[in-house]
């Protein structure tokens, strides 16, 4: 690894674009404007509210959903998703001025770390969500692991309305003023792991969660 | 499309007919026919003697200067016409998409290709697009399905304008097969270069089109229009061959293309 | 991996033969083909978004050093490395002394073509360590010891019969000792095998779908979660990428995400799109302490300047693959390279050379599909004639079709001597025929599969003239 090889090939990418020295700086000027200050190009229009269109679209790709009245809701709603599949009431969950205000009931053993393969059941908030996919924006922090996102079989992901973008576009945007800039890893999570690569078949839970099941905090 | 035909007395159009090298030596009658149609529809049509190939085979291998050539000739033959018709979709695809760029280098050859590319349409485009009323001819009762070139269908855009044709043929009714838009294995020289895969993808187009049940096979192009008839006789099927101008012309009096009659 | 693309025919005609093989594609042409076309359908802004990702990569690469540069600086302000690599040994060098510093053992992979293209897997097993593929598809090549088949799809040729067959042989090591059969076991049992190696590994290497010049991001498109595991859970994190692969901003990125994964598998949205920068901040739970990315060449930048630029604007979306009829006849092994289908044909000559892999550019009908299809507008059918004039130029094009051609093209320039020539020619062809001939002597490759329909009797210019002097 060396300096010759970032050069031969900076200049021999210069070369085939027929310059043999560094951009003019009027050019320069100009890139660093669009790369400075870039809106949106084509963005595809939808009529459906942004709640229903999440809902659907998240439905369409096999996530659960249910939408609860508030954050005093979330418990039931996540004792009632473990109870009818049956899954163990020790779970793994990240922490948020929202999960943290959660009430667990008493059979609840909860941590808050990150997930290990032993762990089945994961809590955790969305950052943001897009209406136009059904997608989920997840931020890695220290109060949000990302193996959360991935390790236990049964992602839990608990989510605002007022969270919610038509576009990923304006997500950017919610993501360019988060105070340490961009986390290190931005997960846009479009429904469970899946593979097709037996025969096209779609199985979910390839290596990620089987499941992924999205609780909706409505707005009034 | 096609302008409006000045309708003054004074002249017919004129048409110059590029046959094609396959049909001027396998099936003549595809040449008639597409005369026939042009001279019903109105037109004064030329057959110059002095044409041979559109030059695909060299341009397809890589001989750009033999491909350079022949469609100097090509350009200099049909350069007197209002309009250049060729009954073929690779042909027409050739002189109307591909001559131009030939000549980047060549402003003045660039300029007459460009001119002869504007003028130039593949038959069943042309007829459709005059919009001639014309009552076409009738037909013993039989179906057919179509076979969409693949130059025809992605580089002019024909698709429905044939089918449109057809229709106005009673008698005829249509039968669409599975994957009409897919390649049937020709593709000139790759048919002999690549005998196997050719071999199979024939056989893959064959097998849709008897899936149909169809009574006949049409198509725009003689090349595919061959390779099919030739596959469809080596598994004695009784699905006859024709080219869509044959049909239209009304001119199915000779035994179709591979000879089978059904 | 080595290139034998010198045998594609040899390859193509086995591939034919292979009746599994036949199966296999078979059924995946269909799915590919009709998913991509309810997804388009269902999103009218398709076409705008063709245009402005195809002007977007334009722009891009017209300023390419800028964009890499600058990719480069935000990477570093994030605490990440670059490192440069001219061509595959380079690259293979630098991933192996990464590798080393960190001390691994264990390194788990994402799937990534570039990391094909440089052959990582046997060099680093070559090099002491233990490279295990996490993609389900790559997972399965990799016991199979196979490249892949497809850029997305890499084990699409494998049926399940194979694959139990495969699990049953390699995974006895693990306590497996018994064959699995259904799509859910056989996935289960990959998950749990795997499962280990990624919480085991040192170093996780992925590629990279698209690299963010704005923010220093690489971009990783699954579906399986592998890449996620891949990336955030080993101490050290290494991209695989080509230079090509750098877009100006997020908001560009947007619009190339709308076109994968409707283009690869009909899915507006793979289940996991990551965005990743930098190594672990500071109190992260998790992610890798070191990031790296390594940026390829391998005469990418050669083709910035001639006349394949356009072909650097692929995302590697699959589409021209699926749909292109020769590749669904004989499947992507034939093509004997890392790349296959349309995409491969253009690529695999300029990276491996156009005397070995001289077939490829020519075995095409030209029909245009995969243009057609192409979410970047990539005039494939057009690269592929320029490389059959760079051959027909360089001598490589046959000895016996040189020659067929040039009389073809001596005889067309020539009208009057064509049609004196021709005349007698095709009448031989008919006479006794009854409408097709069962085999030819000049043309026994048409002959083998199809008869071949034999002239009217007359040329066409002949009856012409004789009718107009009757006249």
């Amino acid at each position: 690894m060396s300096d010759s090889a970032r050069n031969a090939v900076l200049d021999s990418v210069r070369k085939a674009l027929g310059r043999d020295c560094e951009l003019d700086a009027s050019i320069e000027t100009a890139l660093d404007g669009r790369l400075n200050d870039s809106g949106p190009h084509v963005l595809p229009v939808f009529d459906e509210p942004p709640l229903e269109r999440f809902v659907d679209k998240l439905e369409t790709v096999h996530a659960t959903t249910v939408r609860v009245a508030g954050v005093a809701d979330i418990a039931a709603a996540i004792d009632s998703y473990i109870g009818a599949h049956r899954l163990p009431t020790n779970i793994v969950v990240a922490r948020s001025a929202l999960l943290d205000n959660i009430d667990w009931p008493a059979a609840f053993h909860v941590e808050h770390r990150g997930a290990t393969v032993d762990d089945v059941v994961s809590v955790t908030e969305a950052l943001a969500g897009i209406a136009e996919t059904g997608t989920l924006v997840c931020g890695s922090s220290e109060s949000h692991p990302t193996s959360l996102n991935f390790l236990p079989e049964n992602h839990v992901v608990v989510i605002s309305e007022s969270r919610l973008y038509k576009h990923m576009e304006e997500v950017w945007q919610e993501l360019r003023r988060l105070p340490g800039g961009l986390p290190r890893a931005v997960n846009l999570i479009t429904g469970p792991s899946k593979t097709a690569d037996v025969e096209q078949t779609i199985q979910y839970g390839a290596h990620g969660p089987r499941r992924l099941h999205v609780i909706i905090i409505e707005q009034h | 499309m096609v302008e409006q035909i000045d309708s003054s007395p004074v002249r017919q159009p004129r048409v110059g007919l590029f046959v094609t090298c396959l049909v001027d030596l396998f099936r003549p009658n595809v040449g008639f026919a597409a005369l026939k149609l042009l001279q019903r529809a109105g037109f004064d049509v030329v057959i110059p003697s002095q044409q041979t190939c559109c030059g695909q085979p060299a341009y397809n291998n890589g001989d750009a200067r033999d491909a350079r050539e022949i469609a100097k000739q090509v350009i200099d033959v049909f350069a007197g016409y209002d309009y250049t018709v060729v009954p073929s979709g690779s042909c027409a695809g050739m002189i109307k998409e591909h001559y131009p760029r030939l000549f980047d280098a060549d402003a003045e050859y660039y300029e007459k290709a460009t001119t002869l590319s504007s003028r130039c349409f593949e038959l069943t485009e042309f007829l459709d697009g005059i919009g001639d009323g014309a009552a076409l001819p009738e037909m013993p009762s039989c179906s057919y399905t179509y076979h969409d070139s693949c130059s025809g269908l992605r580089e002019l855009g024909i698709k429905q304008q044939p089918r449109a044709l057809l229709a106005r043929v009673s008698g005829l009714s249509m039968l669409e097969m599975q994957d009409s838009n897919v390649c049937c294995g020709f593709g000139g020289t790759f048919c002999v270069k690549y005998p196997d895969i050719s071999g199979r993808m024939v056989t893959d187009k064959v097998e849709a089109i008897c899936a149909t049940g169809a009574d006949m096979v049409l198509g725009g192009d003689l090349g595919c229009l061959m390779n099919i008839a030739g596959r469809l006789k080596r598994i004695d099927s009784t699905v006859s061959v024709y080219h869509v101008a044959e049909v239209l012309a009304g001119k199915t009096d000779i035994p179709p293309i591979g000879g089978n009659s059904s | 991996m080595q290139s034998v693309a010198h045998e594609f025919k040899a390859h193509a005609r086995r591939a034919l033969q292979d009746t599994t093989l036949q199966h296999a594609l078979a059924r995946a042409k269909g799915g590919f083909i009709d998913q991509r076309r309810t997804a388009i359908e269902a999103l009218p802004e398709f076409d705008e978004l063709r245009a402005c990702a195809k002007q977007i990569k334009n722009h891009t690469l017209a300023h390419l050093d800028y964009y890499l540069e600058r990719y480069e600086a935000q990477v570093k302000a994030d605490g990440g490395q670059v490192h440069w690599a001219r061509g595959p040994e380079e690259a293979r060098r630098i991933v192996i002394d990464i590798c080393r510093a960190a001390g691994a053992r264990r390194i788990t992979k994402g799937k990534s073509m570039v990391g094909e293209e440089i052959a990582i897997n046997p060099a680093l097993e070559a090099a002491g360590f233990e490279a295990i593929e996490t993609d389900l598809g790559e997972y399965i090549i990799q016991l199979a010891k196979e490249p892949p088949s497809h850029i997305i799809a890499p084990a699409v040729h494998k049926t399940r019969g194979e694959i139990t067959e495969l699990f049953y042989a390699h995974h006895r090591s693990h306590g497996i000792n018994e064959r699995v059969s259904d799509v859910a076991s056989i996935v289960n049992e990959a998950r749990s095998v795997l499962r280990e190696a990624f919480v085991t590994a040192d170093v996780g290497i992925t590629g990279a779908n698209f690299l963010v010049a704005q923010t220093g991001s690489s971009i990783l498109v699954t579906n399986e979660g592998n890449g996620d595991l891949t990336c955030s859970l080993p101490r050290v994190h290494i991209v695989t990428a080509s230079i090509e692969k750098v877009v100006p901003t997020l908001e560009d990125l947007a619009v190339f995400l709308r076109l994968l994964g409707r283009s690869a598998t009909g899915q507006e949205m793979s289940s996991y799109t990551s965005i990743f920068t930098g190594p672990k901040r500071n109190a992260d739970l998790d992610g890798p302490a070191e990031y790296h990315v390594v940026l390829l060449d391998h005469g990418r930048s050669a083709m910035l300047g001639n006349e394949f630029r356009e072909m650097l604007r692929c995302i590697r979306c699959g589409a021209c693959l699926n749909h292109c009829p020769v590749y669904g006849s004989i499947g992507g092994h034939s093509y004997g390279w890392v790349y296959s289908g349309p995409m491969g044909a253009v690529l695999t000559p300029l990276m491996v050379g156009l005397r070995e892999a001289a077939d490829l550019p020519n075995a095409c009908t030209l029909n245009g599909r995969c243009q057609e299809v192409c979410p970047m507008g990539i005039p494939l059918p057009t690269m592929l004639r320029r490389l059959r004039m760079r051959e027909f130029e360089q001598n490589l094009t046959g000895a016996r079709s040189r020659w067929l051609l040039s009389i073809w093209a001596f005889l067309a320039k020539r009208p009057r001597l064509y049609q004196t020539l021709l005349r007698p020619f095709v009448r031989l062809l008919a006479i006794g025929s009854r409408g097709t001939r069962r085999s030819l002597p000049l043309a026994r490759g048409w002959t083998q599969s199809r008869d071949f329909p034999t002239p009217q009797g007359r040329t066409f210019q002949s009856l012409y003239r004789a009718r107009q002097r009757k006249q």
